[in-house]
């Protein structure tokens, strides 16, 4: 299948999910009171994270067709995200600085003069472009990896806090082995062994981060294993199943959601630093930083680049972070308002 | 070893010789270094439709023995007859058409219901687990049916737990364990986390449903007021042994071993004629992992004399009930050979 037809697929299933979740949220009081809470408290960091989410579905919504045959007539072929549409026709030769009418080095005019916000960059691509393309990349990292992870340390956790014994000793073997090998070497090492792309990014990424959630639940489980309204369930006869989908995994869905919005500005950073490495994923902010490295050095600096770069991973790592802390006011038991 | 069983016919439940302990683990290898002996020979019974309450201190064991029948914790050993099945010897699955007839209403009303789950769906639960209703609106209809019998708005059932009173919420609890139309509901200091005036309402609510129902109950706590009210037959419990047994009101006007004579001494009293005299029982009740040898009561006993240090009394029977006190040993008569205390 076509890459941008897997892309288009995922944008459906993105909006069927929110869709699915903003329906769930309706009709269920407690997490309809928690999001209204969330909102009161931190509007302007949903506003942020929802402009970046918005530009990261708009860049990937692409199809075929509709692009004039201009100078590159490789690029007339590949399928176009709106967002590229938007950004059509705004290719100049080499570097430009913000809203220059000529090129950085040497003063050649531009073909758009004045029309570049964040300047162009060494192939004359504009930054702004380069930059809004990189909200795609980031949230698909953090996402992708999330998929991966929370499954995983769900499971883990939940089983081993839950049927304790052997499977706990198991597991928590497991978590501790991962938990002494150096974070950013057994990432280097996962990407080497499979190969660098955003897939094997995201398993790496994932492999490594699923210890800090799985220990969380596991240590929860442990605790509400011991509850009353468990104990209830057993003597009612309730499936062990069936306890932990109803009354154990829900009363986990709090710390899920707070982990996993910590842990999703956490893995943007680390692929940061990947990139930083070499092993990053391709159009990321991380690469822009990682490029800016050498443009830093020249004479006079190439500034812009690493600007709108580092400025739209802050933004989205500053917002995503306040978003967390409210939310971890919000739903943690021990601060919820409706316990007497 | 054991008074001989009541006279009339064989009870709802029977819990013979039960013995759960629970391991101490240690060590690299976490070997097992010793037992807490939570519940160490325990012989109950339960007739049907009436009330035994199983008294004790915090840490006695008495809330083991309620788990330990509902099967929620494994007894090493020992039979529990319900209905003339011993559950022990059960498998699980087998065991699960027995969890129906027994219920339990547990101590903590915020512990004790889902907070991420309808009040409908919670009592609901145990009725979708064994089959009980035609389907979904049936079940809503029974439970507020339910509601209703423990003396709740059944316009209420769509709300979350957090949004009731403690009381109101005990009486979710009640009409869950009900929703399985049981025989025998274990209450495991089923009022005590309540103010005394919701108290008074829960007891006259259980007692009602008793009427009503004809239900069983081991009333598991540790407020002696309650058991006169409400229960038939009471059991004092210590340090996972039953010390003394018998019929409510000879208990408490006639106890037979002495730390069901503290125990009574310790109730307060509203008449200031009848001032609480000074504990009759000191200290703390010793580790049920190292119990004290002989009499496991000794080392706070304050009638305790050579015999109590060296050998463990068995239970011996006085006018209505047994006890377990070498005082009470209608052989040896009147207590010779007594040491000073």
């Amino acid at each position: 299948m076509e890459p941008h037809v897997i892309s288009n697929v995922v944008v459906v299933l993105v909006l069927l999910a929110g869709f699915g979740i903003a329906a769930f949220v309706r009709r269920n009081r407690m997490w309809n009171d928690a999001l209204r809470e969330l909102w009161r408290r931190r509007p302007v960091a949903i506003v942020v994270v929802a402009i970046y989410a918005g530009v990261a579905l708009l860049d990937s919504a692409a199809w075929m067709g509709g692009v004039e045959s201009g100078e590159d007539v490789v690029a007339a072929h590949e399928a176009k995200s709106v967002l590229d549409r938007l950004f059509l026709g705004t290719q100049e030769k080499s570097y430009s600085a913000p809203f220059a009418d000529a090129e950085f080095y040497g003063g050649a005019d531009l073909a758009h003069p004045g029309s570049h916000p964040f300047g162009t960059d060494i192939l004359g691509r504009d930054v702004l472009y380069l930059t809004l393309k990189g909200a795609r990349v980031a949230l698909l990292i953090g996402g992708l990896t999330s998929l991966i992870a929370i499954p995983l340390a769900l499971l883990l956790g939940v089983s081993a806090g839950y049927f304790g014994g052997r499977l706990d000793d198991a597991v928590f073997f497991l978590i501790s082995t991962l938990a002494s090998i150096p974070g950013l070497l057994l990432l280097i090492a996962l990407i080497m062994v499979m190969g660098q792309s955003t897939f094997s990014v995201c398993i790496a990424l994932g492999v490594t981060s699923w210890v800090g959630l799985s220990r969380v639940t596991r240590g929860e489980t442990l605790k509400l294993r011991e509850l009353d309204y468990v104990k209830a369930a057993r003597a009612l006869g309730v499936s062990q199943l069936r306890i932990l989908v109803r009354h154990i995994l829900p009363n986990l869905m709090h710390l899920v959601i707070i982990t996993f919005v910590l842990m999703f500005s956490g893995l943007v950073l680390s692929e940061a630093i990947l990139s930083w490495l070499g092993i990053g994923v391709d159009g990321s902010w991380g690469q822009m930083i990682d490029q800016a490295r050498d443009e830093l050095t020249r004479s006079p600096i190439i500034w812009w680049n690493i600007l709108a770069s580092g400025t739209a991973l802050f933004g989205l790592l500053l917002a995503v972070n306040f978003v967390g802390d409210a939310l971890r006011d919000i739903l943690d038991p021990r601060t919820l308002r409706d316990q007497p | 070893m054991s008074a001989a069983p009541q006279a009339s016919a064989e009870p709802l439940l029977r819990v013979e010789a039960l013995r759960t302990w629970f391991p101490i683990h240690a060590g690299l290898l976490q070997r097992v270094v010793g037992w807490v002996r939570a519940v160490d020979g325990v012989d109950l019974a339960v007739p049907a439709g009436g009330t035994l309450a199983l008294v004790g201190e915090s840490g006695c064991g008495k809330t083991t023995v309620g788990h330990s029948i509902l099967r929620l914790v494994e007894p090493q050993e020992g039979a529990v007859v319900f209905d003339g099945v011993d559950l022990m010897s059960l498998s699980p699955a087998a065991m699960r058409a027995y969890r129906q007839q027994i219920q339990v209403v547990f101590q903590d009303p915020m512990a004790s219901l889902d907070p991420r789950m309808r009040v409908r769906d919670i009592v609901a639960e145990g009725m979708q687990s064994f089959g009980i209703g035609t389907g979904t609106a049936d079940r809503t209809r029974r439970v507020g049916e339910l509601f209703e019998r423990v003396q709740l708005d059944p316009d209420q059932i769509w709300r979350y737990p957090h949004e009731f009173s403690g009381g109101q919420r005990q009486r979710i609890g009640i009409a869950r364990a009900l929703a399985v139309e049981p025989r025998l509901v274990i209450c495991d200091e089923a009022v005590s986390a309540l103010d005394v005036s919701i108290q008074a309402q829960i007891l006259n609510l259980l007692r009602d449903l008793q009427r009503e129902l004809g239900l069983a109950y081991l009333f598991i706590t540790h407020d002696l007021g309650v058991v006169r009210y409400l229960a038939d037959e009471v059991a004092v419990m210590y340090l996972g042994q039953i010390v003394e047994r018998g019929e409510t009101e000879a208990v408490f006007q006639r106890p037979a071993h002495p730390y069901t004579r503290g125990l009574l001494a310790a109730v307060p009293s509203v008449d200031p004629e009848r001032r609480s005299p000074p504990p009759q029982v000191l200290g703390d009740v010793p580790s049920p992992a190292d119990p004290p040898p002989g009499c496991r009561f000794h080392t706070r006993c304050p009638e305790v004399f050579a015999r109590c240090r060296a050998e463990a009394p068995p239970l011996f029977r006085v006018s209505e009930g047994a006890a377990r006190c070498f005082l009470a040993d209608p052989e040896a008569g009147s207590p010779q050979g007594r040491a000073g205390p």
